[in-house]
């Protein structure tokens, strides 16, 4: 009974100076800005607005600081912010994490369908019933996400190049909508005849607003990449704040409220991941003499 | 036809022809009003359409000059948005043409592609040139295609005076149209509300009009049958034409009804004159050989030297003969003049005369003289007249109980004012027409001259006899004008 509480009374102390010492780490380390800065870019459905509020409240409370989202239209904005240092995290896609990944480390991956990759669709207007690949939109308009998005740029210039195509001319006209689910409606209203979506973005849809995703079909799917990442800045953060946000983020599965925001953003949880993970996107962007090892 | 409409009856005409007015004065207010609403609506979708255009514009000339087809869509579907107010002078579609007439993007990109050519909508390239689409176009412009379902507003995109593209706003008349029909429809209703509420007032306004007019035109339809009837006030109580005819329409019916009366009179007085001129002829005529046959027969007596049977026969014949004489005597009434002129005491005789008759009917009686001493009237006339009135007065008045005679001779001014009233059965109307008559009597025994008698001594002194007949009482009433020439002494 004793030795029961003797070391129950240890591990308490052991909590405390746990507790204690990470309280004095993050003071430190947060000395010369007082809350948390998370970029978010149009890498999920950009524009759910209250998901975003709860998930930044979620992580304040469980932080014991101030978390604040910063949003931005396109992935440009989200990674100049970062060389600019005005970023401590942010959730890029794995595009623009390789053009930073000087700059930035993994923190933790996202889990969708227990897996950490999607992939790229390309999607043509319901209305269309003949194309089957982008061998068959030679001339179309086509609409590109982002010109920092794999999936929405790097995968589908990617497949073209393949073919033995010149990506820049193949398409009679091609523009980008700076984000995933404004690609969807391009091609859903018809002003683009296809375009190329995060299936993470797509499927999503699929579930919240099907009335927009109905109007259009996944005609080809990419082979799998790299889950877009958590980032934290090289500089910005210490090692005791990017291990207390991959452990909060990890554990976010763990309890009710986590899962709740999880369920929201339709992922299965986070995973701690290496560099690896995204050779892919590495290969292609080779391909286009973007990627020079260092 | 039109014969037939004009000859109904007011009754019918004015409601009909008060309704017609009406809903044809509705029916043109309210087409003028529709008119003025359907301009009013597309002028105000043109407005709109050029207000929402500019604000395009503006908004759209960075997109243009930075190719950015997503922005420049979003831009465009922004008034579709669902959440954006819908009316029908929202526009159907927007399109903006980039300089190489070329959709740069539309709102709608099933119709209208990007990168399609213009030429491929032949209804806006017809009624536009190609310098529509051009930095001709300086400032917004309105096509309106003939025959076209739609409606074209133009506007050019321009940035610090670069001519950018155009953007084009359709809409479709269909829903001009359905607005306009929205508010005709509510016209129409409230038209429909206004005739419920004009055509009664306008069918009570016409029975109103035509009521009093229809009692008039009966009225005076029937003047030839039945005498005229006034009309009662109740029938039209106001003072317009209307009413002032309706006013002059009762005095020409009391003048109408006093004139019939006045020949009545006339014609009742010429022929009294006319029997009484008779009568004195043939009176005058049977009186001479009768007093000549009267002197024979004395004669004839005072010779004596006659039989009892002759002289019974000469007796029986000379007793007619004054019977006669009797008769014709009364019916030669003459008012002489004579020497003597009325006195008060002639009054005073008068009433000592009758006295023992009063005494006998046992009527009450009220005699009041109200005269000079002496008035230049003839004492016999007046005497006669006076005498044959209050006869008849109190034998009519003796036959009742409680019979009454009431009399009164007064000089008012210059007229001299004989009364004499009682009470008795009422007398009709036919016996009153020949009251005057000879050989009317009211009872029995009378030889029905006494009133004829006093008539023909009052016509004779230039006056009127005048009779009030009362329920249960007459009144006759004498006045006699004092001759001018000869003073009242």
């Amino acid at each position: 009974m004793n030795m029961l509480q003797n070391r129950n009374n240890r591990r308490f102390l052991q909590v405390i100076v746990l507790f204690l010492t990470l309280f004095v780490l993050s003071g430190v380390s947060l000395a010369d800005h007082e809350h948390v800065r998370f970029g978010v870019t149009p890498t999920f459905l950009h524009d759910q607005h209250q998901l975003l509020a709860k998930w930044q409240l979620y992580l304040t409370k469980r932080l014991g600081r101030k978390v604040e989202f910063i949003q931005r239209d396109s992935y440009q904005e989200t990674m100049d912010l970062m060389r600019l240092n005005q970023l401590d995290f942010a959730w890029v896609s794995d595009y623009p994490y390789l053009h930073l990944r000087d700059l930035v480390r993994l923190v933790v991956v996202p889990l969708y369908h227990g897996k950490p990759a999607y992939r790229s669709y390309l999607i043509v207007s319901s209305k269309d019933k003949t194309t089957r690949g982008y061998e068959d939109l030679r001339g179309k308009i086509f609409a590109f996400a982002d010109p920092y998005s794999n999936t929405g740029y790097l995968s589908p210039r990617f497949e073209i190049k393949k073919m033995g195509e010149d990506p820049e001319s193949y398409f009679l006209k091609t523009f980008f909508t700076w984000s995933h689910r404004k690609v969807i409606e391009a091609v859903a209203s018809g002003l683009a005849h296809a375009g190329s979506v995060e299936s993470y973005v797509w499927d999503t849809l699929v579930k919240v607003e099907p009335q927009i995703s109905n109007n259009t079909r996944i005609v080809w799917q990419s082979p799998e990449y790299g889950f877009p990442p958590l980032v934290a800045h090289r500089l910005n953060v210490q090692e005791s704040d990017f291990l207390e946000m991959q452990k909060l983020l990890m554990e976010m599965k763990n309890d009710p409220q986590g899962r709740e925001i999880l369920a929201d953003l339709d992922l299965d949880g986070f995973s701690i991941q290496k560099p690896d993970l995204y050779q892919g996107v590495v290969e292609m962007m080779r391909e286009f003499g973007e990627y020079s090892a260092p | 036809m039109i014969q037939r409409l004009f000859d109904l009856s007011l009754q019918t005409k004015i409601p009909l022809l008060g309704a017609i007015l009406i809903i044809i004065s509705t029916l043109s207010v309210s087409s003028v009003l529709m008119y003025l609403t359907y301009n009013d609506l597309k002028e105000a979708l043109v407005t709109s359409s050029e207000g929402l255009g500019h604000t395009l514009s503006t908004t759209l000339a960075p997109t243009l000059l930075h190719g950015d087809v997503w922005r420049a869509f979003e831009i465009v579907r922004a008034p579709f948005a669902v959440s954006a107010p819908r009316n029908n002078i929202h526009p159907d579609t927007i399109v903006v043409i980039s300089p190489d007439q070329k959709v740069f993007v539309s709102s709608d990109p099933q119709t209208f592609p990007m990168l399609s050519d213009i030429s491929n909508y032949s209804e806006i390239f017809q009624a536009t040139s190609k310098s529509d689409f051009s930095d001709n176009l300086t400032e917004t412009s309105v096509l309106e295609p003939a025959g076209s379902e739609f409606l074209y507003i133009l506007v050019p995109i321009k940035d610090g005076g670069l001519f950018l593209g155009t953007l084009i706003l359709t809409h479709s008349r269909s829903g001009l149209n359905a607005t306009f029909l929205d508010a005709a429809v509510q016209g129409a209703i409230l038209e429909l509300l206004v005739l419920a509420f004009l055509l009664p007032i306008n069918w009570y306004w016409g029975q109103r009009m035509a009521h009093p007019l229809m009692t008039l035109a009966l009225r005076m339809e029937n003047i030839r049958n039945h005498p005229p009837e006034q009309l009662e006030i109740e029938v039209y109580d106001y003072r317009d034409e209307l009413g002032r005819m309706f006013a002059a329409y009762n005095t020409m019916v009391e003048v109408l009804m006093e004139k019939a009366a006045l020949e009545k009179k006339v014609i009742s007085s010429e022929r009294l004159a006319a029997v009484g001129r008779l009568t004195a002829s043939i009176a005058h005529e049977i009186n001479n050989p009768l007093s000549g046959m009267l002197t024979a027969l004395d004669t004839l007596k005072q010779r004596g030297g006659l039989d009892d049977r002759t002289t019974h026969t000469l007796g029986l014949v000379e007793r007619g003969l004054l019977q006669i004489c009797d008769t014709v005597g009364a019916l030669l009434v003459e008012a002489r003049p004579q020497k003597r002129w009325l006195e008060k005491c002639d009054l005073e005789d008068v009433r000592t005369l009758l006295h023992p008759e009063i005494i006998k009917s046992q009527v009450q009686f009220d005699f009041m003289v109200d005269i000079p001493d002496r008035l230049p009237f003839p004492a016999g006339a007046l005497r006669q007249i006076l005498i044959n009135l209050l006869h008849n007065a109190i034998e009519a008045a003796g036959i009742r109980e409680n019979g009454w005679v009431r009399s009164s001779v007064v000089l008012l001014d210059d007229v001299l004012e004989l009364r004499v009233s009682n009470n008795c059965e009422t007398i009709s109307s036919e016996r009153l027409e020949h009251l005057f008559e000879p050989f009317v009597s009211f009872r029995a025994g009378g030889h029905g001259l006494g009133l004829w008698v006093t008539y023909q001594l009052v016509d004779q002194l230039g006056a009127r006899i005048e009779l009030a007949n009362q329920s249960e009482q007459i009144e006759f009433i004498v006045r006699l004008p004092i001759p001018e020439n000869r003073g009242n002494t």
